[in-house]
């Protein structure tokens, strides 16, 4: 049902594609799923783009995270209807095939926010840089007492997760593996940890697990903004939201507001908008000159916090309000 | 199964002797895992899949299976928080809407698998890909937060001695002793276990086994919708990306509770048991410092020992 669908949607936006002048140059977008805010920004960011360049935008998506079936079917239709340039953010490995065949023909396919190997190139988050900063502000914030660090993460073996869970540490100043490692490191000072699925319920449950083996935890590295909200609840029921530093990552709208209310100390905001404008952009390059884009661009991360403190550089919760993604 | 022999089964026990021996692995490995304020955790943690279970048992009863369990519970939760928090309901009456919508899907499958002769396998992909995409549009993806006050109250705690308990906690036990009651004690009850059991047969003793399914799927909605009302009690949002992995987890714990997947045996009581065997493990291997992917090969190792032990039961009896 699914592939059905999904078939039906490229068959569309190929038919409107088919409309448009020969000379404009095709880009094709496809994001992990439909309705996350994180991809409605990115989809945004590459229209905006797209309409100041003249260039033609197509879409698509998966139906959600690991939906790989349908961006393999995408990247298909997408140079079958004349894309020279495809944008996609990936949801699993399993497109690299996909991607070889489709670059032979001349395509240049840009990873967004997720690596893959095999891209032309990368334009996303420094994820390690993104943990570092926030480790930073938890080790200033907390200044001389003893850390007793509650992580948690999003699932075992995901770069992302990976990268941000290390780099907080780094940043704290624990010893942790580097940005290319997807193993999660530990110290005696990371008293507990535990998965969220990046999402609000598990994020809750996992905290209070931890509460029950450490009651004394006093900074909690959260992978996302609705892990941390969980942290947060379950904090409040025990009573302790008071003198916890919680952390995390991302920068969306709502996690933004939850940094200005307190319950988040400091977020590292992250921009997918950049991401898809710089793509787009590249696109139309690679259309007029041929030249194709590569390596890595770091899209930028912000640290955003409520109150600043010393030696660390952040801006305040009215900045990431005007940069967020999602609903404002 | 002679539902007028008292004696009870081997086969139920299983669980319980499962959990028992968890729970005293656990207490030995680490002092923190029997106290009271653990153990309430631990039920809270289970009461929203333990509820879901609930309808999951009665349809798994019926040789039915229902994918859409996890989805339309969040499609509730979203319904009723946003109705209260966008549109100014009167949070019973907000409430009351989701645990509506949560009905009129689990009456869909139902019509669904009698009218149209659907495998329930089946349908209830369908309606989950439908109520999860309904959340996500309706939601915008955004969690509802700010909720009215009485929309949290299940999640509020009262003392037992020096525990604290979660209201949550006792709708779900209470819930639990309802579903037992009525199924081991009276004739509808007994009417689910007939048409789980051999469907014809049913029929040619007079039940109607058609009006028994479509009312067991919607039944099995309601609960959904409470497990809903327990889900936005318990983190204080309505969130459009809950009870995504609560579609397996549900299924998890009616088959690690004894029931048979084939319909027509298990006892009600062996789905909690089974949520909270999961439960136990999760809030255990944390508390010993484990890490978390062993918890998912427990619990995979777990059901397969449970069906295995279902089957091997049902050659005994024959």
């Amino acid at each position: 049902m699914k592939l059905s669908t999904s078939l039906i949607l490229s068959t569309l936006t190929l038919a409107v594609g088919g409309a448009f002048a020969a000379d404009a140059p095709v880009i094709g977008l496809i994001t992990k799923t439909e309705t996350n805010p994180f991809f409605v920004k990115m989809k945004e960011g590459a229209q905006q783009e797209a309409k100041k360049a003249g260039a033609k935008l197509m879409t698509a998506t998966g139906k959600k995270d690991g939906d790989t079936a349908s961006q393999i079917t995408a990247l298909e239709n997408m140079a079958a209807a004349g894309a020279k340039t495809i944008l996609i953010t990936s949801t699993g490995d399993a497109i690299i095939p996909t991607v070889k065949k489709v670059q032979a023909k001349g395509v240049q396919v840009i990873a967004l926010d997720s690596p893959f190997d095999g891209a032309d190139a990368l334009f996303a988050t420094d994820n390690y840089k993104a943990g570092v900063l926030i480790g930073q502000y938890a080790k200033a914030a907390l200044g001389a007492k003893p850390a007793k660090i509650a992580m948690l993460d999003l699932f075992p073996g995901h770069p992302v997760g990976a990268q941000r869970h290390n780099g907080f540490m780094t940043g704290f100043g624990l010893k942790a593996n580097g940005a290319t490692s997807n193993e999660l490191s530990s110290t005696p000072e990371t008293v507990c940890a535990g998965d969220t699925d990046g999402n609000q319920a598990k994020g809750q449950t996992a905290m209070e697990n931890c509460l029950q083996k450490n009651p004394d935890i006093n900074v909690v590295y959260t992978i996302n903004e609705p892990a941390a909200a969980g942290a947060y609840n379950a904090l409040k029921k025990a009573g302790k939201e008071k003198g916890v530093i919680i952390v995390s990552v991302d920068g969306g709208c709502q996690g933004v507001k939850d940094t200005a209310a307190g319950k988040i100390a400091a977020t590292s905001q992250q921009y997918p908008l950049k991401m898809a404008s710089m793509g787009v952009a590249a696109g139309v390059e690679y259309a007029k000159t041929g030249k194709k884009v590569s390596g890595y661009t770091d899209t930028g991360v912000t640290l955003i916090a409520a109150k600043a403190v010393a030696g660390v550089d952040s801006k305040d919760t009215k900045v990431g309000l005007d940069l967020c993604w999602g609903k404002k | 199964m002679n539902a007028s022999k008292r004696a009870i089964p081997w086969g139920a026990l299983g669980p319980w002797i499962a959990l028992a021996i968890t729970c005293l692995f656990f207490t030995v490995q680490t002092e923190r895992f029997l106290s009271g304020t653990n153990l309430s955790l631990v039920l809270q943690q289970v009461m929203v899949v333990g509820v879901l279970a609930i309808g999951q048992s009665l349809i798994i009863l019926t040789a039915g299976i229902d994918l859409s369990c996890g989805m339309v519970m969040a499609l509730g939760g979203v319904v009723m928080t946003k109705f209260a928090v966008d549109l100014g309901l009167n949070p019973y009456l907000a409430l009351a809407c989701g645990l509506g919508v949560a009905v009129a899907f689990g009456l869909l499958n139902g019509l669904l698998v009698t009218r149209m002769k659907l495998p329930p396998f089946i349908v209830t992909l369908g309606t989950l890909n439908i109520a999860f995409a309904i959340t996500q549009i309706y939601s915008e993806a955004q969690t509802i937060t700010d909720l009215p006050e009485a929309m949290t109250v299940l999640g509020n705690t009262f003392n037992l001695g020096s525990t604290e308990v979660s209201y949550g906690t006792v709708a779900m036990l209470a819930l639990y002793a309802l579903a037992w009651f009525v199924l081991r004690e009276t004739a509808p009850g007994r009417h689910l276990y007939a048409v789980g059991n051999n469907p014809e047969a049913a029929r040619l003793t007079g039940i109607n086994v058609d009006k028994v399914l479509v009312i067991v799927y919607a039944l099995a909605g309601l609960f959904y919708g409470i497990a809903a009302m327990l889900s936005v009690a318990r983190t204080g949002v309505g969130d459009p990306n809950a009870g995504q992995t609560d579609n397996l987890d549900a299924i998890t714990a009616v088959v690690l509770g004894g029931t048979s997947l084939f319909g027509g045996r298990g006892i009600i009581l062996g789905s909690l048991v089974g949520a909270v065997i999961v439960g136990v493990f999760r809030n255990g291997l944390t508390l010993m410092g484990v890490a978390s992917v062993y918890q998912t090969l427990i619990t995979g190792i777990l059901v397969i020992l449970a069906v295995a032990a279902d089957q091997m039961s049902r050659k005994g009896v024959r």
